[in-house]
């Protein structure tokens, strides 16, 4: 491929990682990326959480309980949907779409959100805490405890209250705490950083429900665990359409678990491409933007070792992306390591190109995409063009639109209409 | 005279009392204001000051900290900024104990920060997102610079743990008192005097008990169950108010004797 976003200048890609490295003794290290960079008095609840996780991983009764829940509660497997008049749109590269969207409660969330609450169950804890950018992490939460019974406490950013307010109205139709956030810059990352206080102060009844494979070990492996289904099912579902996979695997990251969980199943096809595509907000130059591993460098977040959006003196960055999800200045550490061994090419697309997206993908396929996903629809235009008629694309549409009318239809801020643009790499350079 | 790797540990231990350690946040609400809190603080009797470098992201901490962290870093404090803080009240001969966050540190690179920080005459540093399982090798270089290394023990520590804990640190333990974040409790939590009795079994360093401790009725009740007591919350919070915690400091020091 040609137009693969090339290093920001400055970037820190070949950079020395100053300590660390490969060969760190600990588990839970993507090479030199992850960790537990967490207060003590949560140690021994990551400790419990890691065994309890591998002994329900190995527990066949567990899994056969997961499977159930996974077709009759969350609606697998969803289907791998030809997206014809996009693909001709495109030039003619075949392109399917995985249908998470068509997951209950719109996303890829639930997946992981069952998972855990299975586990909260096994280890008796019966209150549990989430954090939620978009708000879909927080209803899939809301969800899986109002179905298993569980007292149910979601932190929420008040700018993300104001732009997600269907999902905040959803959760406490749930049943659910909504507490609002309003320190730091009010959104995703300032909502982790109350979660992570309140299991600091009632970790021995309490579990955490991360939505993304961040965070201190085990939940970036134990979330990747539970999203790889993604990539399983479009790996089958491709082997029994032609026997064929895709060239190029499409997906957006914000914190990483739908790119996660639709990359997983390839790692090892060296013949897929795999690309996951951060949020360039108004443009990496701008400094608004949430793309950590286009244009950040490596450092601690929320109790991992990753690539991380931070000023000279290591202080965290605001963020910027008209889609709540992708706004958080922190990566998953197995993207980080998916980086640096340059098994997965990272780039960045902006805010107008994902409105594009998003509507086009509307008015050409019936599907309204969230704007989360939208940036990779963006994406997938760009490489379809490069591969032509006979490629082959699957973009991971991990989640639906609807709870994204308002900002479609206002966007905040952005002086600009939406439109399709000729240069979809404006924004990486 | 004593070397600095015993400085700390020779100042925290209680005799017939018990020591306070007062924290200070470098840079809240000015550079110059903390430089002037710490000096005179520093003059007031106490064994230590604990000083806190600010962080947009303190996991650790309560709503005091955390805002008088935010207000540090709106006026301009910076990683070596708070260096100069700490030089500034260790040149009044009190050890100076250093409270920071992983990612600073990292992002200053650690040699560096430790080569600084020992020059500024600093006598050791708590990291509260750094557990023992991440401490290498950045431990190591504190060490290497004469620093010493504080670990925290917290409420849901098992006892094996305590004992491996005590054992990378040097200087004093730190004993987290609470299930929680910082800031002033009315009530010291049941079970503190227990997880202060299991931890000074497993260690000949003093133990420091922090987090909630702000009255002198706490003072009266860590006598004798621990070395030192760690009193930031409710001190910044006076700093926060326009004081300088010295008639705080002053009356938790009756209740220390």
């Amino acid at each position: 491929m040609t137009s693969r976003a090339a290093p920001i200048p400055g970037s820190p890609r070949n950079r020395q990682i100053p300590w660390g490295g490969l060969t760190h003794p600990v588990d839970g290290r993507f090479g030199a990326f992850g960790g537990q960079y967490v207060p003590e008095t949560l140690m021994s609840a990551l400790h419990e959480l890691e065994d309890m996780w591998h002994e329900a991983k190995a527990d066949p009764q567990f899994q056969l309980e997961l499977a159930g829940h996974r077709r009759a509660f969350i609606g697998r497997p969803t289907p791998l949907y030809a997206a014809t008049r996009l693909s001709e749109h495109f030039g003619g590269t075949h392109i399917h779409l995985k249908r998470e969207d068509l997951c209950h409660t719109g996303a890829h969330k639930l997946n992981n959100a069952v998972g855990q609450a299975l586990l909260a169950v096994r280890m008796g804890k019966k209150r549990i805490i989430a954090e939620t950018g978009a708000g879909q992490h927080g209803v899939a939460t809301a969800t899986v405890c109002a179905r298993f019974g569980l007292d149910c406490t979601v932190y929420m950013g008040s700018e993300d209250m104001r732009r997600q307010s269907m999902n905040v109205r959803r959760m406490k139709l749930l049943g659910v705490e909504v507490v609002e956030v309003s320190s730091g810059s009010k959104t995703l990352k300032d909502a982790i950083t109350e979660a992570i206080r309140d299991w600091v102060t009632n970790v021995r009844t309490t579990h955490y429900i991360i939505g993304s494979v961040v965070g201190p070990h085990p939940y970036p492996e134990m979330v990747r665990d539970l999203q790889r289904v993604i990539g399983d099912e479009a790996r089958e579902q491709y082997m029994s359409l032609d026997g064929k996979l895709p060239d190029v695997v499409v997906a957006c990251v914000g914190g990483g678990s739908n790119a996660i969980g639709v990359f997983t199943a390839f790692l090892d096809d060296r013949d897929v491409s795999l690309v996951g595509v951060e949020a360039a907000g108004r443009g990496i130059r701008s400094g608004e933007h949430a793309a950590s591993l286009v244009g950040g460098r490596p450092g601690v977040l929320h109790g991992s070792y990753s690539y991380v959006l931070q000023d000279g003196d290591g202080q965290i960055l605001p963020t910027h992306s008209i889609s709540a999800g992708l706004d958080y200045p922190g990566v998953g550490p197995e993207h980080a390591f998916l980086r640096d061994i340059e098994r997965v090419e990272y780039v960045a697309v902006g805010d107008e190109d994902a409105l594009a997206a998003f509507k086009l993908c509307t008015r050409l396929e019936g599907i309204m995409p969230a704007l989360e996903p939208a940036h990779a629809i963006h994406h997938a235009g760009v490489i379809a063009k490069e591969l032509g008629p006979g490629g082959r694309i699957l973009v991971c549409l991990s989640g639906r639109g609807d709870k994204d009318m308002d900002s479609v239809e206002t966007p905040t801020k952005s002086e600009a209409s939406p439109r399709l643009r000729g240069d979809p790499q404006k924004d990486a350079h | 005279m004593l070397t600095k790797v015993g400085r700390l540990e020779d100042a925290l231990r209680a005799k017939n009392d018990l020591k306070l350690v007062p924290y200070i946040m470098a840079g809240h609400p000015t550079a110059k204001k903390s430089i002037e809190v710490g000096k005179r603080l520093a003059a007031s009797g106490v064994a230590a000051i604990e000083i806190g470098i600010p962080h947009s992201d303190p996991l650790a901490d309560g709503p005091v900290v955390q805002h008088a962290g935010q207000v540090a870093l709106e006026n301009g404090m910076t990683v070596s900024g708070a260096l100069q803080v700490a030089a500034a009240v260790a040149s009044e001969g009190v050890p100076v104990v250093l409270m920071t966050y992983i990612n600073p540190v990292l992002s200053h690179d650690p040699r560096r920060f430790a080569a600084e920080a020992a020059q500024a005459g600093v006598a050791g540093v708590i990291v509260p997102d750094l557990p023992i399982e991440e401490a290498e090798p950045v431990a190591a270089w504190f060490r290497a610079a004469s620093l010493d290394t504080v670990f925290m023990v917290a409420p849901t520590t098992p006892p094996d743990r305590i004992s491996a804990i005590a054992s990378h640190s040097s200087g004093f333990v730190y004993c987290v008192t609470l299930t929680g974040i910082t800031g002033a409790r009315k009530e010291m939590p049941e079970g503190m005097g227990d997880l202060l009795h299991q931890v000074r079994e497993r260690t000949q360093l003093p133990v420091a008990a922090g987090f909630g401790i702000s009255k002198p009725e706490h003072m009266k009740l860590l006598r004798g169950a621990a070395d030192a007591a760690v009193v930031g919350s409710a001190i910044v919070d006076d700093i926060d108010h326009g004081g300088d915690a010295l008639a705080l400091v002053k009356e938790l020091l009756k209740a220390c004797r």
